[in-house]
């Protein structure tokens, strides 16, 4: 393992598959236990450093870091010397002085958690970065896909909606490509980054023709936000063109899985019955964030498995 | 007013010869000169080049001293090998009336080092509602020619008209900055591969050629002259071609920095290669250096621009465009043109001193070197290599996209009228 976890690519086949065998370890260990709490990490430090809300992620890593018995600060950007304008070097340097391990940084603009890596002796973990990446969220659904599938090796993954502003479809078309999985994005052409041709991935512009054909659907949220901007002329033509409703879910093959990183525009991308349908993955997802952030740490400050 | 005696300087890189300086001028080129009282200097192996004039330089004074002043601006300039530079107009406050034109062309008059010319913004405030006062600017003591609103495009298209047709009563020339800001709303690289990956926001490079393609046939329709700033695309110099072949009174410039590195940059996400237009793809590269070897781009011009060093040691969504360019400049047009054989050094002279002089109307620079004509000439080691060592430079700011670079060449001396502004590689002043 690297260092550091910025992107999806830092992760061979070899260390991917590690962090999820990893994960799976941790889980059986917990499993039925009283007290969900491991010692490995005891007298260790890891800082939340979060320069954007978000909740679900900032408490997926605080319970992985507890589990794990590390020290847990979190230093969110409202309220401290971050919105006085200290920069985000200044506020690196004095968390490293301050003893940290590990950073966790999650930050709306794409190369921070880069930058930081070049700044601190200690780990920085990518809990997303502007439209860049997120490679925690990529690996929670490659270890989502695997317990629900049993493999990852062949499975055809479509990956639907705003790709052009999405860290999750970055972090998962690199992350999955390793791990042997085929994926296609589909996606309006408005939502499809110029030089998506470089990617590992397949591309269409019709989601109907692609369902039949695969294994898991994952959507992407997409911000109502972006047809102000022409990316799509209105909420209803997005959702009938590319929306995941019950009519597209019944043409789905019968083992196929539903996946959706969160949080979700119920009625927009996906449909409140598809959503919470058996198929649907997304409350078990929130769990392996858990489990999944634990082995990352643990690789990462810890070493390997015992 | 002492006089210089350069012995066994290969001018233009021909052969050996002796200049004689005196009283501003050349007073004489030839074998085994002498003058008593001249200083000697010794020039074997050295070019000798008229001194370099740069039609594309942000001195941040007044506003952004903390940058950069005028003085260390000059300094900076005088070390590259320059002996005139144009200071662009988006200081604070802007250039953009007779009496800030002419507070910057005092200062450089004081610092002494090159001639600071100044660049009249074209609207006022740069806001690109209205022109300024483009014929007071002109007909100031700062005698403006070039006028730009550079950072930012002068996007409507009749105002860019009216520019252009304005500032031919007194010869001037509109710099455009071509970007289509419609097409770059919050852009922060070269949109392509490299973009999609990192999760930057693209600039696209129509942007660039859309407002060319747009102001070629503007200037043509109303027989005005152009000039295109810091041409980034190779649709930019394909363009450039076909206007020039149809007679279109247009000039362009090209920067070090886009003949040599690319949106590879960008990858470790350091803002120091962060700049406006954005470092392009290898393809644009190679096609720079052709339109710049055929004469299709006309000069090379810095765009040197400094920034502190909050302003670049930040998130790269955050940092300020742009890089420090007068001090390398011509070390990187010998690693990119020269020793690539593109270009010879008389090549070099006419693109870097020559015609940016006389796109910007320019008096006693780009001159030939020859007796009777003004002493404004670099004396260059081209065989010397050193590595770009950022806490060394002359500029106030270290925003240098070479740190740790070796590259070729070294200015040995610069004089501006006789006197020098640089010997044995230190700034005299
Ligand atoms: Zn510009």
């Amino acid at each position: 393992m690297k260092r550091h976890l910025l992107e999806a690519g830092d992760l061979d086949r070899v260390d991917a598959t590690l962090v999820l065998d990893t994960a799976a370890q941790i889980e059986a260990a917990l499993t039925g236990r009283e007290v969900k709490k491991l010692p490995t990490l005891r007298g260790r430090t890891v800082v939340n450093l979060f320069y954007e809300d978000s909740t679900r992620t900032r408490i997926s890593f605080e319970l992985a870091a507890k589990r794990l018995s590390a020290d847990v600060i979190n230093f969110s950007a409202k309220g401290s010397s971050v919105s006085k304008g200290e920069s985000l070097k200044d506020t690196a340097l004095t968390l490293e002085a301050m003893g940290s391990d590990a950073i966790v940084i999650r930050h709306g603009a794409s190369g921070a958690p880069h930058q930081l890596a070049s700044w601190v002796r200690g780990s920085v973990v990518n809990a997303g970065d502007g439209t860049h990446e997120h490679p925690t969220q990529a690996l929670l659904d490659a270890y989502t896909i695997r317990r629900r599938l049993g493999r990852l090796e062949g499975v055809r993954v479509a990956i639907v909606g705003d790709v052009l502003h999405s860290r999750v479809a970055r972090s998962n078309v690199v992350l999955l490509h390793t791990l042997g999985a085929e994926v296609t994005l589909i996606a309006p052409p408005t939502l499809l980054p110029v030089g998506i041709g470089s990617w590992p991935a397949e591309v269409s512009y019709d989601l109907d023709a692609v369902l039949p054909k695969v294994d898991v659907v994952m959507m992407l949220r997409v911000q109502a936000e972006r047809m102000t901007a022409s990316f799509f002329p209105s909420a209803r033509e997005y959702s009938r063109r590319y929306g995941l409703d019950a009519r597209r879910m019944a043409v789905l093959g019968d083992e196929a899985i539903v996946m959706h990183p969160g949080p979700m525009n119920r009625g927009m991308e996906i449909a409140a019955d598809v959503a919470d349908s058996v198929r649907s993955t997304i409350v078990e997802q929130v769990g392996n964030g858990v489990s999944v952030r634990m082995a990352v740490l643990y690789l990462l400050l810890g070493g390997a498995p015992s | 007013m002492s006089s210089y005696l350069i012995k066994g300087a290969r001018v233009l890189g021909g052969d050996p010869a002796d200049l004689l300086l005196r009283d501003g001028r050349i007073a004489a080129i030839g074998e085994s000169l002498s003058a008593t009282g001249a200083e000697v200097l010794d020039a074997t192996g050295l070019i000798a080049l008229p001194g370099l004039v740069d039609l594309h330089t942000h001195l941040r004074e007044p506003g952004r001293e903390d940058a950069e002043t005028v003085e260390t601006g000059s300094r900076a300039a005088a070390l590259g090998g320059f002996t005139a530079v144009h200071a662009m107009a988006n200081t604070d406050p802007v250039a953009d009336t007779a009496g800030v034109v002419e507070q910057v062309w005092r200062l450089g008059q004081e610092a002494g080092l090159v001639d600071v010319v100044p660049v009249g913004a074209v609207t006022v405030g740069l806001r690109g509602e209205r022109l300024a006062e483009l014929g007071a600017m002109a007909d100031s003591a700062a005698r403006v020619r070039v006028f730009s609103d550079d950072g930012i495009c002068v996007s409507d298209p009749a105002l860019m008209r009216r520019a252009l047709e304005y500032v031919k009563a007194f010869d001037g020339v509109v710099a455009q900055h071509a970007e289509e800001p419609r097409l770059t709303v919050g852009a922060q690289m070269h949109e392509g591969d490299r973009s999609a990956k990192l999760g930057l926001t693209g600039w696209p490079a129509a942007a660039e050629e859309a407002i060319i393609a747009r102001d070629v046939l503007l200037a043509q329709h109303v027989g005005a002259r152009l000039h295109v700033c810091h041409v980034s695309t190779a649709g930019s110099v394909e363009i450039l071609r076909w206007a020039k072949a149809r007679g279109v009174d247009v000039t362009a410039e090209v920067t070090p920095h886009h003949l040599l590195l690319t949106d590879a940059c960008a990858e470790g996400y350091d803002p120091v290669f962060k700049v406006n237009p954005p470092l392009r793809t290898d393809g644009d590269v190679t096609a720079l250096r052709h339109g710049l070897a055929d004469g299709t781009i006309d000069a090379v011009a810095t765009d040197h621009a400094p920034h502190a060093v909050e302003d670049k040691e930040c998130e790269w969504a955050q940092a300020r465009p742009g890089m420090l360019g007068l001090e390398q400049a011509l070390a990187i047009v010998q690693d990119t043109m020269v020793e690539t054989g593109l270009l010879d050094w008389a090549g070099v002279a006419d693109r870097m001193s020559v015609r940016p002089a006389a796109i910007a109307r320019l008096a006693g620079h780009g001159r030939p070197l020859a007796p009777g004509e003004p002493a404004n000439l670099v004396l260059l080691d081209p065989a010397a290599r050193s590595v770009v060592d950022p806490a060394a430079l002359a500029s106030r700011s270290r925003n240098s996209p070479y740190a740790g670079r070796e590259l070729p060449g070294r200015v040995v001396a610069t004089f501006l009228r006789g006197v020098p502004t640089v010997l044995d590689g230190k700034a005299q002043r």
